[in-house]
């Protein structure tokens, strides 16, 4: 069976096709292409602009995801699109777009959580059993296990998500979106040695950033206002990078701590890591230190399947729609508020 | 928590002070391996008496500096957190010793097991469906009323948690009096409760602190068991009644359940 996926609930826009080989055999990627809305360094993206930029080039990827996937309008199965959660504008033009496909290749659609969409191409890719999941983005941050058909969040930020608080220190520093605002963040805490003091805000297996990243805009403002600080253990010089360092070591210490407690909580030593923040080398580091003691794993995916992508939402469509669920035309709408664990998930025990 | 295996694990290496080795005390038994700590049984100043001995390894995942931040930090605030509790009657174990830089806390042993495997035996011994409808209910109610006045008694005395989930509330048995020999079989769900695990508590009388605290709570509940989470409200009803500020915490829940629903907004 082969379906084709669409998504666009943040600044990138993604095409894949997939295929499910009968008798249980891994899913076949056809094609996974992505085409992502980039803002000059200081700015984030808005909406109306984000959903613009989807409509101007969906066709364009539709067709691209086709020709290089060597399948025709016949081969598919059902249309798969993110019904949310996202940003508003971005899911509606992208639904928009699905529907139209749905009613001029006379195809069902299949509406797909967005969070549920990266869970199980993880596990697809990673071939990760029944793991403890941590899905950090832009957007969304989450600790998640599987019980009963669902998809159930144990910990969560409460405040905004860990890739929200890199994206707009990304912004103060006014350094590149390109190719994203957390790679370049990535890159810079490389060269940072120093570690300065920050918040450390974890509430069982809650966390919240909001705190943290009001205190690092403090402390960018004043090495901006007075440069050549000096760290008063070492006497060393401290920089962006030191920022950028500290930011990381404490954000990421945290996750890996949420995430072990989770871990600890449901008896479980797998981890798998899914989502845009997920990509970050320190983090699957830190990730597979914490996993190692526990004399378990950790699984994370490259940037084709961590960053919003096509091919999951096809994914766990065409695993809903093996499961016999359908979006009637009417009813595919798309939402911003949507929850992992508001999905039944029928195709699994 | 799941219990690893003391008889088969390999000898302990790590390395105790003098006061952990026989014969001044039992040799460290590992009980369970938290998120953080490490929990062994041993004794303290008399074989007669055991006790928990927590334990904080380094986390070598962490910085350096921070991991030595975060570790003494947390066995202090843990302690004069116990400390507190005892003092003013709420049922915590007390503080035996301490040494926040080796990272240990020693503390009187609870017997009797944690909430959350109790109720998921009562609940596997249940017919799917009664607990919902309230046939059976009525046990488990009472159980929901016991931790939610445990709970208010903690907050109403400037005191909370920060990771409260059924596996961090015990239930410990009576003390059986011995009455008459052939008394009843003890319920599965009797027992008081204890509250454990204080590594992440903190000490504050703020509204938002307590509401985000039974929402942790809250939230494990229906994640460990989705089955009994339409009772929870047993807890809210009992916690409402436990201490004055208790309405305005509630109130502030409702704020704290709803930032939650809002949190899923971008992807």
């Amino acid at each position: 069976m082969i379906a084709i996926g669409l998504e666009g609930s943040a600044n990138k826009l993604g095409v894949g096709v997939i295929s499910h080989p009968p008798h249980g055999k891994p899913a076949q990627v056809l094609s996974n292409i992505r085409h992502t809305f980039v803002t000059p360094p200081g700015e984030g993206f808005l909406p109306k602009d984000t959903a613009k930029h989807h409509r101007t080039w969906v066709i364009k990827l539709v067709k691209q995801a086709m020709k290089q996937a060597g399948v025709t309008i016949k081969d598919i199965d059902c249309i798969c699109y993110t019904k949310g959660p996202g940003m508003g504008a971005p899911l509606q033009s992208v639904a928009v777009a699905a529907r139209m496909l749905s009613l001029l290749w006379q195809k069902d659609l299949v509406g797909v959580n967005h969070c549920v969409g990266h869970i199980e191409m993880g596990r697809e890719i990673t071939g990760a059993q029944n793991p403890v999941v941590l899905y950090v983005s832009g957007g969304n941050t989450q600790v998640i296990a599987y019980a009963e058909q669902r998809y159930r969040i144990f910990g969560e930020a409460l405040d905004i998500a860990v890739g929200n608080c890199l994206d707009r220190f990304a912004r103060t520093l006014e350094i590149s979106n390109d190719p994203a605002p957390g790679y370049n963040i990535e890159q810079l805490a490389k060269k940072g040695k120093v570690l300065l003091d920050l918040p450390y805000a974890v509430k069982g297996m809650d966390c919240s950033f909001s705190g943290i990243l009001a205190s690092i805009d403090l402390l960018a403002a004043e090495l901006k206002a007075n440069p050549g600080q000096r760290d008063p253990v070492t006497g060393e010089l401290i920089t962006t990078a030191d920022l950028c360092f500290s930011l990381q070591e404490t954000v990421y210490a945290m996750l890996v701590e949420i995430t072990e407690r989770a871990m600890a909580h449901v008896g479980s030593n797998q981890v798998l890591i899914v989502g845009g923040v997920g990509c970050n080398e320190r983090l699957q580091d830190m990730m597979g230190i914490m996993a190692k003691d526990r004399g378990g794993s950790v699984y994370a995916t490259d940037e084709r399947f961590a960053i919003d992508n096509g091919i999951m939402i096809a994914h766990a469509g065409l695993e809903a729609y093996k499961a016999g669920f359908r979006t009637p035309l009417e009813e595919s709408t798309c939402t911003q508020r949507f929850r992992t664990d508001e999905v039944f998930v029928k195709w699994r025990d | 928590m799941e219990a690893v295996h003391p008889s088969s694990a390999a000898p302990e290496t790590r390395v105790f002070s003098p006061i952990f080795k026989y014969p001044s005390a039992a040799a460290p038994l590992l009980i369970t391996q938290g998120a953080e700590a490490l929990l062994y049984r041993s004794t303290y100043l008399l074989p007669s008496i055991p006790c928990a001995l927590k334990y904080r390894p380094s986390k070598p995942y962490r910085h350096p500096i921070l991991d030595v931040r975060l570790t003494k930090h947390r066995i202090l605030s843990e302690a004069r957190v116990l400390v507190k509790c005892r003092r003013e009657g709420v049922p915590v174990p007390a503080v035996y010793a301490l040494d926040e830089a080796a990272g240990w806390l020693m503390i009187e042993w609870i017997e009797g097991e944690v909430v959350k495997i109790r109720l998921n035996e009562w609940l596997k011994s249940r017919k799917e469906g009664n607990v919902a409808d309230g046939v059976d209910a009525g046990e488990l109610l009472d159980l929901m009323t016991r931790v939610g006045s445990a709970v208010g008694r903690m907050h109403a005395i400037g005191v909370v948690h920060g990771d409260l989930t059924t596996s961090n509330l015990m239930l410990c048995p009576r003390s059986t009096e011995g009455v008459d020999g052939d008394a009843e079989a003890p319920k599965m769900l009797d027992g008081d409760i204890v509250l454990i695990d204080f590594g992440l508590a903190s000490q504050s009388q703020a509204d938002e602190d307590r509401a985000v605290d039974l929402y942790v709570l809250e939230r494990a509940f229906g994640s460990t068991h989705p089955r009994a989470e339409s009772l929870f409200g047993g807890v809210l009803k009992a916690y409402e009644k436990s201490f004055k500020g208790a309405g305005v915490v509630l109130k502030k829940l409702e704020e704290v359940r709803m930032r939650g629903r809002k949190r899923s907004m971008l992807g």
